[in-house]
């Protein structure tokens, strides 16, 4: 047993289910995305701001949120641990992503809701 | 004439490796690269590389072989040999020990992690413990490893982590035990692995699978160990 504690959930398992789980979710909503615009693609401001007002877009939005920030945070965890090979180098770098996952996650709500 | 290029570092004689090429003579046959070996040898006493069954049966001699690993005992020219070369290397990712002689501790410390034998606490039967030949079964495609490292070394995620990622020939070893009937540590072994760097560094890139010169799939051992993981959590 490899012991860690800055991984995501701790154990291999649910850092690996996580990590599928979130690329479901961010591969639905880039494809509902993507049709949407296809065929809508006059869509003015009034009809976007109108998409992203409804309950559940905004529900979807920021489930895609929360999974990109975990998605990340996990992909770039690894990649950290295969290639910083030094202490302190990969704790800044740890704590760096992070930090900006936190930060656009909060942003992200913010433009969601219109705060 | 062949011209063989190898992989030369006398520790305590040379500050750095290099490359040394040499003509063998092959007299126009499809000879193993093993005997291309050997018949450096002949050449240069000072050469060193392992090697007992010639066979493919002890694996030892692992060598990275016109940039592909494999065993040399089994590996014929006309399978590699490129423009009439043929370069010689030590299997990557382990220490240097002298030319084509890897130093092994790190790749038998992770096959040790795995407790690599039966675990069974019942009480002894009077002759043996049977299985049926269906439960015998599953564990072909996985006793047959000959540990000679070929795949451990072939994998990127066993370069990066080679401390913590046990590695496909540890991973393989791992589930021959986790299929065993007779074993019942199961248990154990599983909460063992189920660290984010042990089993789940594999990212599935099949280095192992392609090298393996037993053709054995440690892949597909690892996804067994995952969804067992996943069965235990759920
Ligand atoms: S799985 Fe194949 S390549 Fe890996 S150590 Fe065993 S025999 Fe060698
Ligand atoms: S499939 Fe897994 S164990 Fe095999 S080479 Fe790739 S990462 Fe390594
Ligand atoms: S010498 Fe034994 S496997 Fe090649």
């Amino acid at each position: 047993m490899v012991t860690t504690v800055t991984s995501y959930g701790r154990s291999g398992l649910s850092d690996w289910l996580v990590q599928r789980a979130s690329a479901v979710i961010l591969a639905v909503y880039s494809i509902f995305m993507v049709v949407y615009l296809l065929l809508n693609p006059l869509i003015d401001f009034a009809q976007w701001n109108s998409l992203f007002s409804g309950t559940s877009m905004r529900i979807f939005s920021l489930m895609a949120l929360l999974s990109l920030g975990a998605h990340c945070w996990i992909g770039l965890w690894s990649v950290s641990t295969d290639y910083l090979k030094h202490f302190a180098v990969r704790f800044v770098f740890q704590m760096v992503i992070g930090l900006l996952m936190f930060i656009y996650t909060i942003w992200g709500v913010q433009l969601l809701w219109g705060l | 004439m062949l011209t063989v290029s190898i992989y030369r570092y006398h520790p305590e004689l040379d500050e750095k490796p290099y490359m040394q090429d040499f003509q063998v003579d092959t007299g126009g046959k499809d000879i193993m690269v093993l005997d291309v070996l050997n018949l450096l040898k002949i050449q240069d006493r000072g050469l060193a590389y392992r090697r007992s069954c010639r066979e493919g049966v002890c694996g030892s001699d692992g060598m990275n072989i016109n940039g592909t690993n494999g065993l040399a005992c089994i590996t014929p020219l006309s399978s590699v040999v490129k423009n009439n070369k043929l370069v010689l290397r030590p299997l990557p990712a382990l220490p240097v020990i002298r030319d084509l002689v890897i130093d092994m501790d790190q790749f038998y410390k992770q096959y040790e992690k795995i407790k690599p034998f039966l675990i069974n606490d019942t009480p002894a039967p009077g002759i043996e413990r049977l299985q049926s030949p269906e439960e015998r079964e599953k564990l072909d495609g996985l006793y047959e490893c000959i540990l000679c490292a070929c795949c451990s070394t072939a994998c990127p995620s066993f370069w990066w982590n080679p401390d913590r990622f046990i590695g496909p020939a540890g991973l393989l070893q791992a589930y021959r035990f986790l299929a065993d009937s007779r074993d019942t540590a199961t248990e154990e072994r599983l909460a063992g692995l189920d660290d984010p760097f042990s089993v789940f560094r594999c990212h599935g890139i099949m280095n192992c699978v392609t090298v393996c010169p037993k053709g054995l799939n440690p892949t597909k051992a690892i996804g067994h160990i995952r969804n067992m993981l996943m069965t235990r959590a759920t």
